[in-house]
């Protein structure tokens, strides 16, 4: 699972109004090599929720010097959206799961494929 | 004749169905690779992107990825969900590109609002009209998926909005023909689009290139097969012409004479197809209009007409 679709993602359990960030406990991190599509990155940074970002790439050790808040003029510093290309879309959690931070609820990450399905109960 | 060719959504739920070794199929059989192959570059071309940007793109029963394949050849990011794992893993085995999650569409999509750009859905959506378990209620599960679905393709809208609906319609692919035809449903959310014409009807544009192109290829070989060169009109005049060398009672040839097969087809030029295949929905009238434009496109096995639920009548009471 890439950071980008940890992102968006949120937990749909019943009753749980926000259900967002998900927190990450990951025990199997790897850093896998994407080309840099600087127009993609500018795209996606207005529909990001930053502080998540940031505090998803902390949890997994892997902030370096992202900065903690968004830079103004992003489309232009592309020093800024290689920084973000790399946490958005090179790291990636292998093993591990998301806890859900109203419910508790923990959705388990195999072979970076997180499982989002919900038990009949919690539909 | 229909129970011949029962569609896989009848014989088990979509996890149980899609085990290891259907899952095999997937990356192994080249006709299926095919088929998706082109379903996915019709919903593409349906979805209508705007061109030479990169999107953001959920493929809803992603399944081996095959569709995602293409979606990464045009440049395009994805997520893609299945609720089958051994389906997954051999997207895994394959090195897709994007990114992977097991899901029930009809649980909803887990997803913030306005995440996405466009989503495709090739041959899934039928499944949700299955009772698959004693709580399923496809209506709701239907409702839980596309309520869902809007709100991750469209931002700033509250849970009432969600409630308005998405405008758009069927577009039935060659309307004509029980093999090749193909349901896409095309919704649009947001401002609304023009419903693109069916393949293979009267007004589509068979000339245009970067449409995919129905070959009949299956057809052709559908034909032949059971249909050997015994039985064909020049046999059956060689026939008559050494039955006559041997003295026998042969009738006369007429223009009739070996066409008692090619009779029972009739062609019917594509300006005589019939009209009204295109069926299209509206929203509410007290739907808010929403900015952006995002469009989804999820083929159907079937039209989607009769859904009802076993146990609807007694919960009901």
């Amino acid at each position: 699972m890439k950071l980008l679709t940890h992102n968006m993602l949120t937990s749909h359990v019943k009753g749980v109004t926000k259900g967002y960030p998900l927190l990450i406990k990951a025990t199997e991190v790897k850093m896998n090599e994407v080309e840099f599509n600087p127009q993609f990155v500018s795209r996606m940074i207005p529909k990001l929720e930053w502080s998540a970002l940031v505090q998803a790439a902390e949890e997994l050790g892997q902030r370096q010097d992202l900065p903690g808040e968004l830079v103004s003029d992003y489309e232009k510093n592309e020093d800024f959206l290689k920084k973000v290309h790399r946490v958005l879309l090179e790291v990636e959690v292998i093993e591990g799961c998301l806890q859900c931070p109203e419910s508790g609820r923990e959705f388990p990450i195999s072979r970076g494929i997180p499982n989002m399905l919900l038990n009949e109960d919690e539909v | 004749m229909a129970s011949s060719c029962r569609r896989p959504e009848h014989s088990a739920p979509p996890d149980v169905f899609y085990n290891e070794e259907e899952a095999k199929k997937y990356s192994q059989n080249s006709r299926m690779i095919e088929i998706q192959t082109q379903m996915s570059e019709r919903a593409v071309e349906l979805l209508n992107l705007p061109e030479g940007h990169p999107s953001f793109l959920l493929d809803v029963g992603c399944g081996s990825g095959l569709s995602g394949d293409y979606l990464s050849e045009e440049g395009h990011y994805w997520v893609g969900v299945d609720i089958s794992t051994a389906m997954l893993d051999v997207a895994l085995d394959r090195e897709v590109e994007g990114d992977l999650l097991v899901g029930d569409m009809g649980q909803g999509m887990p997803f913030r609002p306005g995440t996405f750009d466009g989503c495709i859905s090739i041959s899934a959506l039928q499944w949700l009209c299955n009772a698959d378990k004693r709580t399923h209620s496809p209506p709701k599960r239907l409702y839980t998926f596309f309520s869902t679905l809007y709100s991750s393709l469209l931002e700033l809208i509250t849970t009432q909005a969600m409630r308005a609906g998405f405008s758009g319609g069927m577009v039935v692919d060659y309307p004509n023909s029980s093999k090749a035809k193909k349901f896409f449903l095309c919704l649009f959310a947001g401002a609304s689009g023009v419903l693109p014409k069916g393949l293979g009807t009267e007004t589509s544009d068979r000339a245009v290139s970067n449409q995919v192109q129905f070959s009949g290829q299956r057809c052709r070989f559908k034909n032949m097969k059971g249909k050997s060169a015994k039985k064909g009109r020049d046999w059956i005049f060689e026939k008559k012409e050494r039955r006559r060398r041997q003295g026998r009672e042969v009738r006369a040839d007429t223009k009739y004479t070996g066409l008692r097969v090619t009779r029972l087809w009739k062609v019917v030029p594509p300006s005589q197809y019939p009209k009204g295949e295109n069926h299209r929905l509206s929203s509410p009238p007290d739907a808010p209009t929403l900015p952006g434009r995002s469009r989804i496109i999820l083929s159907v096995s079937a039209p989607l007409l009769h859904l009802t639920h076993p146990e609807e009548e007694d919960t009901e009471n």
